[in-house]
C-alpha cells in the first residue's frame, strides 16, 4: 500500500475550474452588485463582501473534508443523510418563511436552507447502497429502495413549497442509469415529458387522447403476432392518458405564479406580468451583451434592477451582458470541462462507491447548469435553483463545495484503498 | 466486469448535447439577433415613479383648505450625461454654476445609474420652457411632483406640513424612498396612511435623444398610482381666519368646541404663519426664519403649551367636586376679609360686594370662598392622610380630562400637569405638607397647569352637564375609518353628577350676566362664561376667558387664552365673545364693530409708545 502525502494525489485539475468558476461568480456578483458607489470588495453589508466570506468559509470545510479520514464517507453516509432528513422535517416546525418557501433556518444574520445540503447527503446515501453487496438494478428490491432514498428528500422539499430543488433530485436517475438501470427508463422518461408537456400545452386533452389511441391502434397492428408486446403498448397507452389528467389537476393545484412562469415558458401565455418581465429582461440583458460585452461594470440592464434578483438566480445575465457571447461560452465551457473532468474521475475509481457518488455529483451540477441558464435564456420555466459556485448565496456555495470535494478526497484517496 | 462502462459516453453526450443546444442558443440571441441590442441601447428604459395625488382636506362646510399645486423636478441620471451647453442649462433653470457642479458630484456620489433628484419645486411655466430644451441635456429627464398648497393660509399648526422624508423614518418605513414625501405634523402627519395613497411606477422608453419614446411594452410592467383620501375635517376654517385675524399681533391662543361632540371648531395658536411657506421651493428658508423667531410661530400653543396654570376658570371645577363629595352646598356662605389667611399662608381677595351663595362667589370670583371649599374637601374626616384626600382630588381632575394627553388628533399633545400626592412628598417630605400648603390649587394656581385644548374640554364637560367627548378634528375619510372615528364617539363621564352643575353653570351665566364677564353679553343667547387671570411671574399677567352658550343646550364652547394681557376681561373675554357671536350668528353685531375693531388692531407684541399729544 502506497503512503503519500495527502494533497499529492489531489485532482488539481478540478480544483483550478472550481476556483475558476468560483472567481468568475464573485466578480460577477460584484458587478451586479454595483449601483456607480464603489465599496470595500469586503463590506459585509454588500452580497459580494458577504461572497468572499462565504467562499473562505467553504475553503476551510474543503481543507477540513480532505483531512478527514476517507472512512468517515462510507462509514457515516446514511447516518448524514438520516441527520439531513431529520432537518428537513424540523424545518416544518421552526423554519422561517422566506419567499413563500419555508425552509430556511435563521441563525443570526446568515439564513441557512437545508435542503441545499440534502443534495450530498442523498449523492452518498444512494452510492452508499448501490455499492452494498447484493444489490443489483435486476432486482426490483434494489430499485425501490434506491427510488425510495431519493424520493424521501424531494417529497419533503416539494411540501416546503420549493418545488425548483425538488426536481433536482430527478437528476440521479442518471446515477441509476450508469449501474444498469434500463435504457428504457430514460427513454420512458424523455417520453414521460413530452407527455407532461403535450398535455401543459395542449388544452383539449381529447385530442390527445385519440392521438395516443390512434398511435396505440397502429402500433398493435404492426405487433399484432407478438401478443406480449401489444398488451404491453395498450398498457402503456392506457396509464400515458391517465397521466395526462393527472398533470392537468396538478398544475391546477400549484401557485398563481409557478403557473404563470410555466406557462411563458410553453408560450401558451404571452408576455404575462411579473413572469415574463423577469424573462424579457433577462433575454435582453444577455442578448445586449453581443460578441464581447459591455464591459466590466459597464452593464445597463443588470443594473437600474431591470433584472430580477441578479446577484443569485440570474448571475448568468450579468455574465452574458458584460462579457458577451465570450463570456458565456467560457462559463459553459468550464462547467463542460468540469463536468466532463468529474466523469473522467468516476472512472478511474476501483471503488463502486466513489464512482457512483462522482455521477451523483456531476448529475447534479449538470441539472443545476442545465435549468439555470435555461431560464435565463428562456428554455425552460423561471425556476428558482442557483448556478453552481457563481450564484451569491451562503448555502449554494456550501452544499456545492462540499458536494466537489468528498468527491476529490474519495479520489485523492483512490490508490490506497479499495473500499 | 463492468458492462454498463460505455454507458459513461451516453451520460457525457447527454450533458453535451444540452450545453450545444444552449451555445446555439446563446450565439442566436446574443449576435445573430440584433432586436436585443436595440432594445437595450437605443432604448433606455427609465423606471420612474408615478406619485399619486395626496387626499384633499374640506373643512365642516365643505370648502376646500389643502389642495395639491403642480411643480416640477428634475432627475439626472449621471451614466448617460454627454457633454452639454451648462451656462443655457443654468440659466433655464436659474440656478447658479456652482450649485450645478454640486448637485453633479452628489448624484454621482450616489450612483451612476440610478436617477438622483437634481432639482425640486420647479414652476409649471418654467418647466415648459426647459422642455423645449430638454433634448439638448440627455441624461437629465422632469417629472411632476405635487406640492401642497393651502387657498385659504389659515389653520398652519392644525394642517401641519408635508416634506422630504428624513434618515430614520425612512428606515421604519420600508413604503418610502428618499426624496419622498410625507406628512410631517399636525393632520398631515396623522392621517399620513390615508392620505398619502399609493406610489405606482411606470416603464419609460427613452431614444439616445433624450425624448421619451412612450412606455415600454404598452404599459404592461406599469402600476398605476392610487390617490390618496380626501379628509373632511371639524373645523370652520372661516370661524379660524376670523380667531386668526383677532388674535394677531398676540400671544396665546384661541379653541372653540362644538360640546355635544367634541369637534373642534377652530384651534389658533398666534403668532402663526401662512402655511403657504412651507411649501414650494423657499420652504427651506422660510423654515429656518420661523424657527429662529423667539415668538416660536412653529409652535403649537393650544397643545404644547403645556403648563399654564388655569386661574380662576378651575373654579367651577373646585366648587363641583365640592358638592359632589358633599362638603360643600349651594347655600354656603364663607367670609371674605380681602383674602383668606390661616397661619402664614395668605391667598389675597379683590373688593367685591357680599357673597349669598355658591353661584355669586363664582359670579364674584371670591379667593377666599374658593380656598375654604378646597380646605373643607382635603380636609374631610374620611380621608386618613392628605395623601389620600390629594388623590380623590387628583381622580376628579383626571376624569375631566386633566393631566393626562387628551388623544386629539394631531401629534404634539402635551400631558398637562396635575400634582400627585407623590409630588409633594419629594418636595416637602412625606407627611410634612397639608391642605395649607397647596392652598393655591384652590384658585387654579400653583403646580397645576393645563394645556389650553385640556381647558376647552373641561368647558365642554360643565357646558353638558358631566361628560366630555375627545376633542378631534376628524369628521370623515373617504375611507374605512371606524378605528378612527370610534375613539371619539366615546363618551366620557365625570366623576361629579349631572345634578351637581345647576348651581355651577348658574354661577358662569351670572358672570356674564352682572359679573366679570359682562363683555362677553350677547342679545338673545344665555352666555355663561368665567374670567381669569393667571399670574405670571415674568411679566404682566395671562388673561383667559372661558364661555360657552346657550346656557341649555351649548352650541359652541370658547377658550382664549392671551399671553401678557392684563385681567381677563380685557383681551381674552372680548375675543371669545366675537368668536361666539360670529359662530353663533354669523355676523357681528354693528354696535360691537368697535370691539372687533379694537381687538384686531390692538399690538401686544410690538405695543405702540403713546406719544403724549396722542392721548385717546
Ligand atoms: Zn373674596
Amino acid at each position: 500500500m502506497r503512503r503519500r502525502s495527502l494533497w499529492a494525489d489531489m485532482d488539481w485539475l478540478s480544483v483550478l475550474l472550481y476556483a475558476l468558476l468560483v472567481t468568475v461568480g464573485w466578480v460577477s456578483i460584484y458587478a451586479a452588485d454595483f449601483d456607480g458607489v464603489r465599496t470595500s470588495m469586503f463590506d459585509l453589508t454588500t452580497s459580494h463582501g458577504k461572497q468572499v466570506l462565504w467562499v473562505s468559509v467553504s475553503l476551510v470545510l474543503a481543507i477540513l473534508l480532505v483531512i478527514l479520514d476517507n472512512k468517515f464517507y462510507t462509514t457515516f453516509a446514511y447516518f448524514i443523510y438520516g441527520v439531513v432528513m431529520i432537518m428537513l422535517i424540523m424545518i416544518f416546525f421552526i423554519g422561517t418563511e422566506v419567499k413563500g418557501n419555508k425552509s430556511w433556518f435563521v441563525l443570526g444574520g446568515f439564513s441557512i436552507q437545508p435542503s441545499e445540503f440534502a443534495k450530498f447527503a442523498t449523492a452518498l446515501a444512494v452510492a452508499k447502497f448501490l455499492s452494498s453487496q447484493g444489490t443489483n438494478m435486476k432486482y426490483w428490491s434494489t430499485r425501490l429502495i434506491a427510488g425510495a432514498i431519493i424520493l424521501l428528500p424531494m417529497a419533503l422539499i416539494v411540501y416546503q413549497g420549493d418545488a425548483g430543488s425538488a426536481l433536482v433530485f430527478l437528476s440521479f436517475v442518471l446515477v441509476l442509469y450508469r449501474d444498469g438501470l434500463s435504457s428504457w427508463v430514460l427513454v420512458g422518461g424523455g417520453g414521460f415529458i413530452a407527455i407532461s408537456l403535450l398535455s401543459l400545452i395542449v388544452d383539449e386533452k381529447m385530442y390527445l387522447v385519440v392521438g395516443i389511441v390512434l398511435f396505440t391502434a397502429a402500433v398493435i397492428y404492426f405487433v399484432r403476432k407478438h401478443l406480449r408486446i401489444a398488451i404491453l403498448v395498450s398498457g402503456i397507452a392506457i396509464m400515458s392518458i391517465g397521466y395526462i389528467y393527472l398533470v392537468s389537476y396538478f398544475f391546477s393545484k400549484l401557485k398563481p405564479h409557478q403557473k404563470d412562469r410555466i406557462e411563458v415558458v410553453l408560450g401558451k401565455l404571452e408576455d404575462k406580468k411579473g413572469a415574463g418581465y423577469n424573462l424579457d429582461q433577462s433575454k435582453i440583458a444577455i442578448g445586449s451583451g453581443g460578441f464581447s460585452g459591455k464591459g466590466f461594470l459597464n452593464g445597463t440592464q443588470t443594473k437600474g434592477n431591470f433584472v430580477p434578483e441578479q446577484t443569485t438566480d440570474f448571475i448568468f445575465c450579468t455574465v452574458g451582458e458584460e462579457h458577451g457571447f465570450i463570456g458565456t461560452m467560457i462559463v459553459l465551457g468550464l462547467f463542460m470541462a468540469l463536468l466532463a473532468r468529474i466523469i473522467f474521475i468516476s472512472e478511474r475509481q476501483r471503488s463502486k462507491f466513489t464512482r457512483l457518488y462522482g455521477y451523483g455529483v456531476a448529475s447534479i451540477i449538470f441539472f443545476h447548469v442545465t435549468i439555470n441558464v435555461g431560464m435565463t435564456i428562456g428554455l425552460v420555466p423561471v425556476i428558482g435553483i442557483p448556478l453552481p459556485f457563481l450564484s451569491y448565496g451562503g448555502s449554494s456555495i456550501l452544499s456545492f463545495t462540499i458536494l466537489l470535494f468528498i468527491l476529490l478526497k474519495l479520489d485523492s484517496d483512490r490508490l490506497a484503498v479499495l473500499r | 466486469m463492468d458492462i454498463f462502462k460505455n454507458r459513461r459516453f451516453v451520460i457525457l453526450g447527454i450533458f453535451a448535447s444540452f450545453f450545444i443546444v444552449y451555445a446555439f442558443n446563446l450565439f442566436y440571441i446574443q449576435i445573430m439577433d440584433e432586436s436585443y441590442t436595440a432594445l437595450a441601447n437605443q432604448n433606455v428604459i427609465r423606471n420612474v415613479t408615478v406619485y399619486p395625488n395626496r387626499g384633499l382636506i374640506y373643512d365642516r362646510n365643505g370648502t376646500l383648505i389643502v389642495e395639491n399645486d403642480a411643480t416640477y423636478e428634475i432627475f439626472v441620471i449621471p451614466k448617460q450625461l454627454k457633454t452639454i451647453d451648462t451656462a443655457l442649462f443654468c440659466q433655464l433653470l436659474d440656478i447658479e454654476p456652482q450649485f450645478f457642479k454640486d448637485q453633479l458630484t452628489k448624484a454621482r456620489g450616489y450612483s451612476s445609474y440610478v436617477p438622483s433628484s437634481f432639482l425640486k419645486n420647479i414652476s409649471v411655466e418654467q418647466y415648459a420652457t426647459f422642455q423645449e430644451h430638454l433634448y439638448m441635456f440627455p441624461g437629465f429627464y422632469g417629472d411632476i411632483r405635487l406640492v401642497r398648497k393651502y387657498p385659504q393660509s389659515s389653520a398652519a399648526h392644525v394642517l401641519g406640513y408635508t416634506g422630504e422624508i428624513g434618515q430614520k423614518q425612512l428606515e421604519l418605513q420600508p413604503y418610502y424612498a428618499s426624496g419622498d414625501y410625507m406628512g410631517i405634523s399636525g393632520l398631515e402627519s396623522t392621517y399620513e396612511p390615508f392620505l398619502r395613497g399609493h406610489k405606482g411606477s411606470k416603464l419609460i422608453l427613452v431614444d439616445k435623444f433624450n425624448r421619451e419614446q412612450g412606455s415600454f411594452k404598452d404599459g404592461l410592467y406599469d402600476t398605476a398610482a392610487i390617490s390618496g383620501h380626501n379628509l373632511t375635517v371639524t373645523l370652520d376654517i372661516e370661524l379660524q381666519a376670523y380667531a386668526e385675524r383677532l388674535m394677531q399681533n398676540k400671544r396665546g391662543c384661541v379653541v372653540a368646541i362644538e360640546p355635544s361632540t367634541g369637534e373642534i371648531l377652530v384651534m389658533v395658536s398666534s403668532p402663526s404663519y401662512d402655511p403657504n411657506l412651507l411649501t414650494g421651493r423657499q420652504r427651506g428658508n422660510n423654515y429656518a426664519k420661523l424657527q429662529k423667531d423667539t415668538l416660536r410661530p412653529l409652535f403649537n400653543r393650544a397643545i404644547s403649551g403645556g403648563a399654564y396654570p388655569p386661574g380662576s376658570t378651575f373654579k367651577s371645577l373646585m366648587a363641583l367636586m365640592a358638592l359632589q363629595e358633599g362638603s360643600l352646598q349651594p347655600n354656603d356662605v364663607y367670609p371674605c376679609f380681602g383674602g383668606y389667611r390661616l397661619g402664614s399662608h395668605t391667598v389675597g381677595c379683590h373688593a367685591h360686594g357680599p357673597l349669598k351663595n355658591l353661584s355669586s362667589a363664582i359670579q364674584h370670583s371670591c379667593n377666599a370662598y374658593f380656598c375654604y371649599v378646597f380646605k373643607n374637601v382635603i380636609d374631610q374626616s374620611k380621608f386618613e392622610t392628605t395623601d389620600d384626600a390629594l388623590a380623590k382630588w387628583d381622580s376628579y381632575l383626571y376624569s375631566f380630562g386633566l393631566g393626562n394627553k387628551l388623544g386629539v388628533d394631531i401629534p404634539g399633545e402635551h400631558s398637562g400637569h396635575v400634582p400627585t400626592p407623590e409630588y409633594y412628598n419629594k418636595i416637602y417630605d412625606k407627611g410634612r405638607w397639608k391642605s395649607s400648603t397647596i392652598i393655591s390649587l384652590a384658585i387654579g394656581q400653583g403646580e397645576l397647569g393645563l394645556t389650553p385644548l385640556q381647558m376647552a374640554n373641561m368647558t365642554c364637560a360643565i357646558a353638558n352637564r358631566g361628560y366630555y367627548y375627545t376633542p378631534h378634528f376628524l369628521k370623515r375619510i373617504e375611507a374605512d375609518t371606524t378605528n378612527y372615528l370610534e375613539r371619539y364617539t366615546q363618551k366620557h363621564q365625570t366623576k361629579v353628577e349631572q345634578r351637581y352643575f345647576d348651581e355651577v353653570v348658574e354661577g358662569l351665566h351670572q358672570t356674564v350676566e352682572q359679573g366679570t364677564g359682562r363683555i362677553a353679553q350677547l342679545p338673545g343667547y344665555e352666555v355663561c362664561g368665567k374670567t381669569g387671570t393667571v399670574e405670571n411671574p415674568h411679566g404682566k399677567d395671562h388673561s383667559a376667558f372661558i364661555t360657552f352658550a346657550p346656557k341649555v343646550d351649548p352650541k359652541i364652547v370658547v377658550l382664549v387664552f392671551v399671553e401678557n394681557s392684563g385681567f381677563g376681561s380685557a383681551f381674552a373675554a372680548p375675543i371669545a365673545s366675537l368668536v361666539m357671536e360670529k359662530y353663533l350668528n354669523d355676523t357681528i353685531a354693528d354696535k360691537r364693530l368697535y370691539l372687533e375693531k379694537r381687538m384686531i388692531e390692538t399690538d401686544l407684541i410690538n405695543p405702540k409708545v403713546l406719544s403724549s399729544n396722542e392721548t385717546p
